[in-house]
């Protein structure tokens, strides 16, 4: 597998990325080895095989009760805010 | 006063004696950071204030008879686990200033049963990584070499332990990341099973395969503090709810009659033969006490970094999705609209390594490619767990190495991610099928470490640890330490 310049943007642009164009060949170039990698994957007979997304298939992951159980700390959060205008955050303008 | 020397084991019993007090040992072990941490870049906070406040508590909590096993035993948190108040990094520019505003629940569990933070250690950025390379915060040094990496992505946990500067560290482990530094400077690391710690307070990587555990010299330093961090916390869903074993109490059962099984696909071609010939010697060893030793095969492990490098950039690029630069974390300077503040603030905050697996991520759950890789990567990572499974029918444990080399030159592998991603070939399985692993000493080549690995099935620490805590009654590498921090 072989990715160009123009995969590489794409995808770039999927994650919200910024990639500067000197970045974009060694990113083609390490993303290709990586994909080419991973194909050996093609050699695993999984046809009757069920996916897995968790470790421990017999614990079902559980549900809480739909309680209050967090005290309003909003003050103490957005102190890692870079922008917070009267307890709001502050991003640009969204819709014009 | 040689305290560095001991084991946690070792200094929890002087402060029970009183030989020494909480704030004699905080100082000892902060003084040996300031000396040492220029050179070795193992801790990025040192939380000295803190450190002394916490150690004058557990002084008092002993005067007043209110002490435990851990009461007085300073520690340091890697930089994942979010710490309230203090600066948690996770070892990228992205959360350069995130100061966590609440803890982890492993960070809360330590404190309650009396431990010391001394700081928190250095790291591969998001924990992406196996040399600590790719942290912002520059490259940790080995101890016992300085031109040499500590391994990753727990680097800066297993330095200060391997120097002393800490008696103990917690790291996280999603594919290797507690084991493989454990092994390339010389000291003990367990990865528990998944669910077994909480992930509650953890900057996550990849939520499937990451787990909270501890480094420290011996097993039995790891089974005193396993057994304050493990159990079940409703915080985390996929935590699970058993009971904890007392690991401390059952480090003593035997390796007479226990099955061990010498993983056939991990002494390939790929395993260096110095470091090969001292993992053998190591599993002659526990067949000396006792221990059945059998070859056993698990004919899918080879496809585990494939598989790997599928799930784990997948799961990476959904997490780190959260990182906007609108609720914390880095902004970019001006940004002209939201679609720039995101691209920017994060093309500038994530370094090389964790855009690569974000990008690898993002493509692998595209539209068109989502079957063909992470659907096949899942589907592969069942039958390398059924492997596990098939192998824990026949067999009580497996060992085998590590690493498949000792620590490696910094910048030696830095240009080729495949390389690098070599480096978990033995320890990536673990992570796969949620089982505990540890690494524990077991010889050196020249002057740099090896580890031995041992694998269980899950929620079998106490097994493992007692397998360990086997091996290292009847050998002392775990005891060594580098020249410049003896």
């Amino acid at each position: 597998m072989s990715l160009t310049r123009s995969d590489v943007e794409a995808i770039a642009r999927l994650a919200r990325l910024e990639i500067t164009a000197a970045e974009l060949p060694v990113y083609a170039d390490s993303l290709s080895k990586i994909l080419s990698f991973v194909e050996q994957l093609n050699s695993a007979q999984t046809a009757s095989t069920e996916p897995m997304a968790h470790p421990l298939a017999g614990e079902l992951q559980r549900l809480r009760p739909d309680a209050v159980t967090e005290t309003d700390q909003r003050e103490k959060f957005q102190r890692n805010a870079p922008l917070v205008v009267a307890g709001l955050y502050v991003v640009p303008k969204v819709i014009e | 006063m040689t305290l560095h020397t001991r084991s946690v084991a070792e200094l929890a019993a002087g402060l029970a004696h009183k030989e020494f007090s909480a704030v004699e040992l905080a100082e000892h072990f902060l003084a040996r950071i300031d000396a040492a941490n220029g050179a070795l870049n193992a801790f990025v906070t040192v939380t000295a204030e803190r450190a002394l406040a916490q150690a004058r508590r557990a002084d008092a909590a002993r005067a007043a008879g209110r002490a435990g096993p851990l009461t007085g035993v300073p520690i340091a948190h890697k930089d994942l686990f979010c710490t309230d108040g203090v600066r948690t990094s996770c070892g990228s520019r992205m959360l350069d200033n995130f100061v966590a505003p609440y803890d982890a629940t492993v960070v809360e569990r330590l404190d309650a049963a009396g431990t010391v933070s001394l700081g928190k250690t250095n790291m591969d950025e998001f924990a992406m990584g196996s040399s600590n390379e790719t942290s912002y915060y520059g490259p940790v040094r080995n101890p016992w070499d300085p031109r040499c990496v500590p391994g990753g992505s727990s680097g800066g946990s297993a330095a200060a332990v391997a120097a002393r500067l800490a008696p103990a560290a917690t790291g996280t482990d999603t594919g290797g990341s507690i084991r493989q530094p454990a092994a390339l400077v010389g000291v003990s690391g367990i990865k528990p099973t998944y669910g077994r710690v909480s992930r509650y307070g953890l900057v996550a990587f990849a939520s499937s395969l990451d787990q909270a555990g501890v480094l420290a010299p011996a097993a039995a330093d790891c089974a005193l503090l396993l057994a304050a961090m493990a159990g079940f916390d409703p915080r985390d869903s996929t935590s699970v709810d058993r009971p904890v074993p007392d690991y401390v109490a059952e480090l003593g059962a035997p390796l007479r009659g226990v099955r061990i099984g010498v993983l056939e696909e991990f002494l390939g071609p790929g395993l260096e033969a110095a470091t090969g010939a001292l993992v053998t010697a190591a599993i002659a060893e526990l067949g000396r006490q006792g221990a059945e030793v059998v070859a056993v095969s698990c004919p899918n492990l080879p496809l585990s970094v494939p598989t790997y490098y599928v799930v784990a950039p997948a799961e990476c690029s959904s997490n780190l999705s959260r990182f906007d630069g609108v609720r914390f974390g880095h902004r970019c300077r001006e940004p002209r609209d939201l679609t720039d503040l995101y691209t920017r603030s994060r093309g500038e905050g994530f370094g090389p390594e964790v855009k690569r697996r974000i990008m690898t991520g993002t493509y692998v759950l595209s539209a068109g490619y989502f079957d063909a890789y992470y659907l096949k990567a899942q589907k592969v990572r069942t039958l390398i767990s059924d492997d596990f499974k098939r192998a824990f029918g026949r067999v009580d444990l497996l060992v085998g190495p590590t690493s498949p080399t000792p620590a490696f030159a910094i910048g030696a592998k830095v240009d080729d991610p495949i390389t690098m991603y070599l480096n978990d070939i033995y320890t990536i399985g673990a992570n796969l099928a949620g089982l505990p692993a540890m690494s524990v000493p077991c010889g050196f080549v020249g002057q740099l470490p090896v580890g031995l690995q041992l694998i269980a099935p899950h929620f079998g620490e106490s097994r493992l640890l007692a397998a360990a805590h086997a091996y290292q009654l009847a050998t002392d590498f775990h005891r060594r330490l580098p020249a410049a921090y003896a």
